[in-house]
């Protein structure tokens, strides 16, 4: 009992971390703007505030309309992405399950480019389109691998994953093809599939913000659930658990996430993989405690790799996929490793 | 002139098809007094690669680049050009195939049976592959600024037996675009304007080491995406926030897409640059801002109107 009450620390710490991180995304970027300037600025906008602003009308508008909602889209997408993996961890009982699974990715990357290679002759602002198309695919593709999986038989996650390997290896091959075909828009699809923020504005905050509250509201939920699903399908079943009803309810909420966050950062990997990893380590096996802290550490995350791809080469930028990837994966070697080690 | 021209394509392309056949034969028409055309040739002339040497004139042009193709034709080497590449889609009479520029097909370009490949980028195995089958190849690839590009019209006008009109039309070119730059500068005169030229809306930019932005320093336009010199080849990617901040006061946009002034204006934060506000966005002709050929007059005047607004309103 003592020692759950202790565990509860972890989220208002995890809540100050991400705060202090998305202070910090505030604070920096290629606009000079002086970090007392910018609290002045936004506590000028609080109503009846006595604080005048000391900023230009135009680093206002980049402080509230392109700084603000990136800090914010940055946090969500990360949350999203790092809470997805850890669900999919627990309905897998995979610690190498994350969003990147099920042809989630791979299907938002085929609509994506489909729209980018051939949108301009069709829409007037394919651009607007992207994100939309993005997460019809990312849908698509976790319906196909679910599909594909149910028709094959078996039981249990096996058959899932490699349904969604093959799933995605499909999609992948599609969105080369088309490549292939469009090679003159090849750089604005290679820049979508390696992930950013760059363009990102409160449109996109609102955009996915229903979706992101559908599917984080659902997850958080599961926490109970998944922690039963971890004692075996009987143990479950016996304390009546469907245990497939679960994994679909958890596996639907998980891929509405990753569309969501897919549909606007383009493909960021190993934020899904790497985040729950760690915080499995610093909180422990219990769902209920796992799923609030990868979203609070993935949102903290990549808010922080965020500041890193807008500043490293500045003014031009990194992609996150990019970042990501450098950070994530010899993290996740070393903790592959180390957990390895621990069990022999 | 042209018939006789025609008449010699005949010829030439009966000499051709026997050549192919019969390998390094075709030495011998060098000598025949009927192919005024030849005059001159052999030549040598120098590409990307270092020389290439063309034994006769080429009357089976396949230029794989628009670039290249427009100078071709203005050049009045046009009759001689056979086909041309997917986007060669100026002018009018270019014949545009389904060849690809960008990842060329060695067999579907032999099947066009050409004497003389232009290609733009140093495809070393395209290249090397038609050399094989001994089709003569001109690389000649992006220019980096104007004097590259006039040089290439007078490679080309070499190569191709048009020494004489291309030397003109490259000087006409050449006096053309500085004209437009004096008149320019001497009515705005001292400007300290900065521009955003983005090539889509991913906020891609060039810097002033670009050929695009060789021209805009010509108008003494400064470039806000010069601070990256280093990264991507001249071609950085800009993020919003330091396109706003340097609130530049013209934004010039180089793809295609009708609503694309309209579109940029509404990206968060974009609505107070100056350039947006001012009505300073000026949406070019994609094609025109990315070729280096003739047409980069017209480039110039759009350029000279663009900059002559801005500096008129202050």
């Amino acid at each position: 009992m003592r020692h759950k009450r202790t565990a509860w620390l972890w989220l208002p710490l995890g809540l100050a971390v991400l705060g202090a991180c998305m202070l910090l995304g505030v604070a920096a970027g290629a606009a000079s703007l002086g970090p007392g300037d910018i609290a002045a600025a936004l506590l000028s906008r609080i109503p009846f505030s006595p604080v005048g602003s000391p900023l230009s009308g135009l680093q206002e508008s980049v402080l509230l309309e392109l700084r603000l909602p990136r800090v914010v889209l940055g946090a969500l997408v990360g949350g999203l992405l790092a809470s997805a993996g850890a669900a999919y961890q627990g309905v897998f009982r995979n610690p190498l399950a994350d969003p990147y699974l099920l042809g989630a990715a791979a299907g938002a990357g085929l609509g994506a480019t489909l729209v980018l290679a051939f949108g301009r002759e069709v829409l007037s602002s394919p651009g607007s389109v992207v994100p939309v198309a993005a997460f019809a695919g990312a849908l698509a593709g976790v319906a196909a691998a679910y599909a594909l999986g149910s028709a094959a038989g078996g039981n249990g996650t096996a058959t899932l994953v490699l349904a969604g390997v093959a799933v995605s290896s499909f999609l992948s091959a599609a969105q080369n093809l088309v490549q292939m075909i469009r090679v003159e828009e090849l750089r604005r699809i290679y820049s979508w599939m390696l992930g950013g923020l760059g363009t990102g504005g409160w449109d996109d905050v609102t955009m996915i913000a229903p979706y992101a509250a559908a599917g984080l509201l659902v997850l958080m939920g599961c926490g109970y659930l998944l922690d039963m699903l971890a004692l075996g399908d009987e143990k479950a079943l016996s304390l009546g658990l469907n245990a497939t009803g679960v994994r679909l309810l958890v596996i639907s909420a998980a891929s509405l996430a990753t569309a969501a966050a897919v549909s606007v950062s383009g493909l960021i990997g190993f934020v899904g993989i790497v985040v729950p990893h760690i915080v499995r380590r610093l909180v422990g096996t219990g769902y209920r405690m796992i799923l609030p802290m990868s979203l609070l550490s993935g949102a903290a995350f990549l808010v922080l790799v965020d500041i890193a791809a807008r500043t490293v080469i500045a003014p031009a930028e990194l992609p996150l996929g990019v970042v990501t990837a450098f950070v994530g994966a010899p993290f996740f070697v070393f903790i592959l490793r180390a957990t390895r080690s621990r069990a022999t | 002139m042209p018939s006789a021209r025609r008449l010699s394509a005949a010829l030439l392309l009966a000499a051709l098809t026997l050549s192919a056949c019969g390998g390094p034969q075709n030495s011998g028409q060098d000598q025949d007094p009927s192919e005024s055309q030849d005059a001159g040739f052999p030549v040598t002339v120098e590409d990307a690669s270092g020389e290439v040497t063309l034994e006769s004139a080429p009357e089976r042009i396949v230029s794989l680049t628009p670039s290249v193709t427009e100078m071709l034709f203005a050049i009045d080497a046009g009759d001689q050009v056979t086909a041309v590449d997917e986007h060669s889609d100026h002018p009018e009479e270019a014949p545009t195939t389904d060849l690809s520029g960008f990842e060329p097909s060695v067999e579907a370009i032999v099947e066009y049976e050409p004497d003389l490949v232009v290609l733009a980028r140093n495809a070393a195995e395209t290249a090397d592959q038609l050399k094989e089958v001994d089709v003569p190849v001109l690389i000649l690839p992006s220019a980096a600024d104007l004097d590259q590009a006039y040089d290439q019209m007078r490679t080309l006008g070499e190569a191709t037996g048009n020494a004489d009109r291309a030397g003109e039309v490259a000087d006409r070119v050449e006096s053309d675009v500085d004209a437009i730059v004096e008149e320019t500068t001497a009515e705005i005169g001292e400007s300290d304007l900065t521009y955003y030229h983005e090539l889509d809306s991913g906020m891609y930019s060039v810097t002033s080491e670009t050929f695009i932005g060789q021209v805009y320093d010509r108008f003494g336009l400064q470039n806000i995406a010069d601070s990256t010199e280093d990264t991507a080849g001249g071609y950085p990617q800009l993020s919003a926030e330091y396109v706003v901040d340097q609130n530049p006061d013209l934004v010039f946009l180089a793809y295609p897409g009708e609503g694309a002034v309209e579109d940029l204006g509404e990206r968060p934060a974009f609505d107070s640059i100056d350039a947006v506000s001012d009505g300073d966005v000026v949406h070019l002709d994609p094609d025109i801002a990315s070729r280096w050929g003739p047409r980069v007059v017209d480039l110039a005047e759009s350029v000279s109107a663009a900059v002559t607004d801005a500096a008129q309103e202050g």
